[in-house]
């Protein structure tokens, strides 16, 4: 193998660590607000630093291969989706932390009444992020079409508790700081499904070569 | 690898629809027994640069010189299927004039031994194309777009070889364009120059386009994805791949051609 091939398989397997990583810290900044589990919030806050070292080295590798080797088609597409899917991951990870803080102000209270909870959007949410990085380690346009296909549901969820908690707002003027949190909450949930679409947009070019941002193509591409 | 188990794309013709400049039809080419070119149809579109990237030996270079029958000075050789021009059969037109209509530039600058002024002014010579036209005219147009005018005006009458490669490749393309020829060909025009006569190179067939259309082959596959709108892959005489540039180095469709440019074979 090339020393290419084998910088690319390397930064492959960062990638995944750091997926990895995210996805703990997505289950814990979860767990940490339904169970109102602190040692998991502490450890989102902690782990968030080393997310971020993970971004600033995948990085530096993707970028260094792409000014060394020109690449070109496949090599090409997997390299400007890693540097793509690593920011996403980033992000998600300081989403895990958004989450956190707020559900910091919440360990010691009474949860607000909700139609819809965080468990389930917790889980859906999960389970976007853990098939979108599934969809990346195998390589699967299908399994990257589910994925952006889920996050429709997620975007009703967050709706729904946005109204619920305007409600709120409405009715008990001293729950607005708590209702308010809870759309904060509901926003960030919302925001990480958002990002294991864009995972699962960049596996699709990455394997197909097509770009379904945006719904920019017609029809089903991963049918072709 | 085995030719006989390569595909060729029934697509490679036509990338795109844009009027064809030329055409060439299920062509074989031997030299002797050896068969060089396997069934070889691709459609070179007007006012465009197509490229052709391979391996060494895969046959784009013989292709390249079937275009303008240069290869009928080689014994034993023999070629079949059709290439035309303007939708006319070249074997059936006079090779001089095929000759002039289809320019060719190798891959080592080659000036004749005179000066910068008789390398450009001997082919409109030759064809008699001087009769009531200005020789100096003629000189300062070719070098003009062959971008080397600004630096070869003020010795013209010096010996071309005083140019250093990078402008004396460019004295071969002015050369080569003192005759208007309608079609351009470049056999690895940059590979013996440094990376800012090849830029310079570049921006000249970029520019060039407009008023002729340019088939270049070339080993340097960013030099392809530079210049060329599209670009032709062959591999062991076929050509395997066909398309635009922008789809053969983003997401090309053969296996074949994703492995060569990517290294991993070739």
């Amino acid at each position: 193998m090339r020393p290419f091939e084998e910088e690319l398989k390397s930064l492959n397997g960062a990638l995944q660590e750091m997926g990895a990583l995210v996805a703990q810290s997505i289950h814990r900044a979860v767990m940490a607000l339904v169970e109102k589990n602190e040692d998991y919030a502490h450890q989102v806050v902690r782990d968030e630093a080393r997310i971020n070292q993970c971004e600033i080295q995948i990085d530096d590798l993707a970028t260094t291969l792409i000014v060394r080797e020109s690449p070109v088609a496949g090599d090409m597409r997997f390299l400007v989706g890693a540097i793509k899917i690593n920011t996403d991951l980033e992000r998600m990870g300081d989403m895990a932390v958004g989450i956190v803080e707020r559900a910091f102000t919440s360990l010691h209270q009474s949860d607000l009444p909700m139609e819809v909870g965080f468990t389930e959007m917790g889980n859906l949410v999960e389970s976007m992020v853990l098939t979108s990085l599934d969809a990346f380690v195998a390589r699967d346009a299908k399994l990257a079409q589910s994925v952006i296909t889920s996050d429709d549901a997620i975007d009703k969820i967050r709706n729904t508790i946005t109204r619920q908690m305007i409600d709120i707002m409405k009715k008990e003027p001293s729950m607005v700081e708590r209702a308010l949190d809870y759309v904060l909450i509901a926003r960030r949930l919302e925001r990480i499904a958002d990002h294991a679409t864009n995972i699962a947009e960049d596996v699709i070019f990455m394997v197909k070569g097509i770009d379904v941002r945006h719904r920019v193509t017609a029809g089903n591409p991963i049918s072709q | 690898m085995d030719p006989s188990s390569l595909q060729q794309s029934p697509t490679a013709a036509t990338p795109q629809a844009a009027p064809i400049k030329m055409r060439a039809s299920n062509v074989n080419f031997y030299y002797g027994k050896f068969q060089a070119l396997h069934n070889i149809s691709l459609d070179i579109a007007t006012n465009k640069v197509t490229a052709m990237i391979g391996p060494s030996g895969c046959g784009k270079s013989t292709f390249l010189r079937n275009l303008n029958r240069i290869n009928e000075t080689l014994r034993d050789t023999r070629i079949e299927g059709e290439i035309t021009l303007d939708g006319e059969d070249i074997l059936d037109k006079d090779v001089t004039e095929i000759r002039r209509r289809i320019g060719m530039v190798f891959q080592r600058p080659n000036p004749f031994p005179k000066s910068i002024f008789e390398n450009i002014i001997y082919g409109p010579k030759i064809n008699g194309m001087l009769k009531g036209r200005n020789a100096a005219e003629i000189v300062e147009k070719s070098l003009r777009r062959a971008a080397l005018w600004d630096e070869a005006k003020d010795k013209l009458h010096e010996s071309a070889y005083a140019l250093s490669g990078g402008q004396q490749q460019r004295l071969c393309i002015a050369r080569a364009l003192a005759v208007d020829p309608e079609v351009l060909l470049l056999d690895e025009p940059c590979s013996a120059l440094d990376p800012i006569a090849t830029a310079k190179i570049e921006d000249l067939l970029v520019g060039l386009k407009d008023q002729c259309t340019i088939v270049i082959v070339t080993h340097n596959m960013q030099q392809a994805a530079r210049v060329a709108d599209t670009t032709g892959f062959f591999l062991l005489g076929k050509l395997i791949e066909h398309d635009k540039t922008d789809v053969i180095f983003k997401n090309p469709s053969k296996r074949e051609t994703e492995d060569y440019i990517t290294g991993r074979f070739g």
